[in-house]
């Protein structure tokens, strides 16, 4: 690789070919300021704030301006200061700037920079767009007010999940980030996977707050709350709190849970390991009987929406099963009902998920009895952070607490649903115990980890060879779906992920600043975290689930039993309008 | 067969595909064949933009965002005749608001739209080139200049 020598505010650096001088500039630890760039997804160089001068004419953007041999590079002069100040100003003009009441105070990369440039007056009063929020979606909000049309949404949207339902609309300064045709983003093809809400700097997309319903059920003496944290919370919420990235959390989750007042506190873990139990039999039967291959997981909401809009004809493929906290839903409203006297219709379950697609998903009319829904109320690891701090308790120095017996119990393979192949390996570790007919110790199978886009592996089980194939984000899962429709995919069993990295950075997970995520990804950090709690469990199989055992022995027989199916199965909608 | 409006839609389809197929898989296909699509349908209503992405393999949005950026795409039906009206600087100095509100009151059409005839698309315009004949309006190819809102019933008549 050819390498190039350039000066960076008087500092030798000596960087590859084709680095870009931002780029080049980190590699020295010197920090540009940065907007509408984004590490992989955007690079456009459409804020400005990233200028630097190149002794041209001109002041360049150091996201997009290749290093040059010899190049002498300013980041820190008089006109580059002036130059980033006017631009953030003109920026904070058309800004609808009520920060104090907004979501994102405190995480907001336009705040942040505002405060670091020195901004200390907005000079321009003006004309302000004025386009109207978008709330038709049931999983994200779209506030064009707050938008500086930085573009890292629609590039994250096309690029990256290619759904590509945002786009840019109009021109000048009658341009807004919205779908085609003034439709509403719950109209469209929207997949809710919420990784524009992770791409945008601001306020602009956020996640439809569900914290007060969740407090008025709290506050309803006549309601039975229970409460169920998602496998990828633990390894996430402690960030919002100031705690290193990658930190596990689940005893102060337990303990916080429970200070908040939720009557009982379950684990969506417990509801993992049943999805073993009945999506290993799904495919045994599957593979045994004939039946559709290959079998396609179904956890997802995101990846669920996604086959449902793009390749229906897929859909025969997906995995009957409800996700984990769907199933551990219905649970609490049959066997946990039945088995404490409680009317089902008194118990409001509320699931904290790293996920903003499962808002939508608990409403699917499919999902519940009628009026009684599996999950009555869904919000994200953020929002469980803000009822945090609102309840006045201090997270970090909280003591480490069991989430409470029977359906809080779960195994090493259930934790491990937060990380991209994890529901693989999780169904893998039982599927082979079943079929070898022993306990096998080789229960890791490292060929389904890691963040690579689409990951195949081929295990041999019982003299038999099973192939696999993991994708993670729906651009990948693309990838797969079009090999399908070639006739080109000979796999088993199929798990799609529909965030990038899986629900470690699903859309509803605390928000890493673009400047963060060039140095560190959270993919990799939180799903090291996601496989320590794994293997810090005393069983890591799901069959081996003492509690889930006493569930089939009590209530629903055999796994795929009828009332199996009834309480814990379900079926997909075509949505392609085809 | 019997629906002739269809037949003559269809043969829009099969041409604008031609195109398509000429054009996919090149770089920068989008503006040209979107150029094609409005001379073969005049507009580009949903319907045309929605094949265009599927034939090229692009989003909606990304045909949308293109369309409502150029000027040159119009996605309402344009009149028989199009009238556009220069708001540039000289024209402006030079009194060609009044002629823009004359047009809008002898044709009862709001500025941006066409009569309920079809007959005129009424439009405000950047800077036509033609300062010296200041105020300046085209309709279609032809220009009218120095004009006042007076003279407008007269050459409204001659069309």
């Amino acid at each position: 690789m050819d390498l190039v020598t350039l000066t960076i505010d008087g500092i030798k650096v000596q960087v590859p070919a084709g680095t870009t001088v931002l780029e080049a500039a980190r590699s020295a630890n010197i920090q540009i300021p940065t907007l509408c760039y984004l590490k992989d997804v955007n690079q456009i160089g459409a804020c400005r704030m990233c200028l630097v001068d190149t002794g041209a004419r001109a002041l360049a953007a150091a996201c997009v301006m290749p290093v040059s041999e010899g190049m002498v590079v300013k980041t820190n002069t008089p006109a580059v200061r002036e130059a980033r100040k006017v631009n953030m100003e003109l920026l904070l003009s058309n800004h609808d700037r009520k920060c104090l009441t907004c979501v994102r105070s405190k995480n907001c990369e336009l705040q942040t920079l505002a405060e670091e440039l020195g901004v200390r007056d907005v000079r321009f009063e003006g004309a302000m767009s004025s386009h109207p929020i978008d709330d038709s979606s049931l999983s994200i909000v779209r506030d064009p007010g707050k938008c500086i049309q930085c573009r890292r949404c629609v590039a994250v949207c096309h690029k990256v999940q290619k759904v590509g339902v945002i786009g840019t609309v109009g021109r000048g300064f009658n341009t807004v980030i919205a779908p085609a045709f003034d439709e509403k983003l719950g109209d469209v093809g929207c997949i809710n996977c919420g990784q524009c809400i992770m791409a945008c700097p601001v306020g602009a997309l956020r996640e439809k707050d569900s914290t007060e319903e969740v407090w008025k059920a709290i506050g309803d003496p006549a309601k039975h709350v229970v409460v169920q944290p998602a496998p990828a919370v633990r390894v996430a919420l402690g960030e919002e709190f100031g705690m290193p990235m990658g930190t596990r959390v689940t005893g102060k989750l337990a303990a916080a849970l429970r200070r908040m007042g939720f009557d009982k506190i379950f684990d969506t873990n417990y509801g993992a390991d049943v999805t073993i139990m009945e999506e290993g039999t799904e495919l045994l039967n599957r593979i045994q009987n004939g039946g559709v291959l290959p079998m396609i997981t179904s956890c997802s909401p995101g990846w669920i929406k996604y086959i449902e809009h793009y390749y229906p004809e897929f859909l025969p493929n997906l995995s009957s099963c409800k996700s984990p906290h769907e199933m551990l839903g219905a649970i609490i409203k049959s066997y946990y009902a039945e088995k404490n006297h409680i009317d089902p219709k008194d118990i409001y379950v509320v699931s904290v998920m790293p996920c903003v697609a499962k808002k939508f998903e608990a409403k699917r009319p499919e999902l519940g009895n009628g009026e009684l829904k599996d999950v009555d109320a869904v919000i994200t690891t953020r929002e469980l952070a803000r009822m945090i701090k609102e309840a006045g308790i201090d997270f970090v120095n909280l003591p480490d607490e069991d989430f409470d017996p029977l359906m809080g119990e779960s195994t090493g393979a259930a934790a491990i649903f937060g990380a991209t192949g994890g529901v693989m390996e999780a169904a893998l570790r039982t599927v082979a115990d079943i079929l070898e007919g022993k306990d096998l110790d080789a229960i890791e199978y490292t060929a389904v980890r890691g963040i690579e886009g689409v990951k195949e592996a081929t295990v041999t089980v019982a003299g038999k060879e099973i192939k696999l194939a993991v994708a993670n984000g729906t651009g990948n899962a693309e990838i797969l779906m079009e090999k399908m429709k070639r006739g080109e995919a000979d796999y088993t069993f199929i798990e799609v992920m529909g965030c990038p990295g899986g629900c470690v950075t699903g859309g509803g997970q605390p928000i890493v600043p673009a400047r963060e995520r060039m140095v560190t990804d959270p993919r990799v950090v939180r799903a090291k975290a996601i496989y320590e709690e794994d293997a810090a469990m005393a069983e890591r199989k799901s069959h081996k689930n003492a509690s889930v055992q006493k569930l089939y022995d009590e209530y629903l027989g055999k796994p795929n039993s009828h009332k199996a199916h009834e309480l814990l199965h379900t079926h997909y909608v075509d949505r392609s309008g085809k | 067969m019997s629906c002739n409006c269809c037949g003559k839609d269809q043969e829009k389809y099969q041409q604008l595909q031609a195109v398509i197929d000429a054009k996919k898989g090149t770089k920068g296909a989008l503006m040209p064949v979107m150029q094609e699509a409005q001379s073969i349908f005049g507009y580009l209503p949903k319907e045309v933009q929605l094949f265009i992405a599927e034939g090229l393999g692009v989003t909606l949005s990304e045909v949308f965002g293109v369309a409502t950026f150029y000027a040159q795409f119009v996605l309402e039906p344009q009149g028989e005749h199009v009238i556009g009206v220069c708001l540039g600087t000289a024209c402006y100095v030079k009194g060609s608001q009044a002629v823009l509100d004359r047009l809008s009151e002898e044709l009862d059409v709001p500025v941006g739209k066409t009569t309920k005839d079809g007959k005129f698309t009424l439009n405000a315009t950047r800077c036509l080139g033609a300062c010296g004949l200041a105020p300046v309006m085209m309709i279609g190819d032809e220009v009218y200049g120095r004009l006042t809102p007076d003279e407008i019933p007269a050459i409204l008549a001659k069309y």
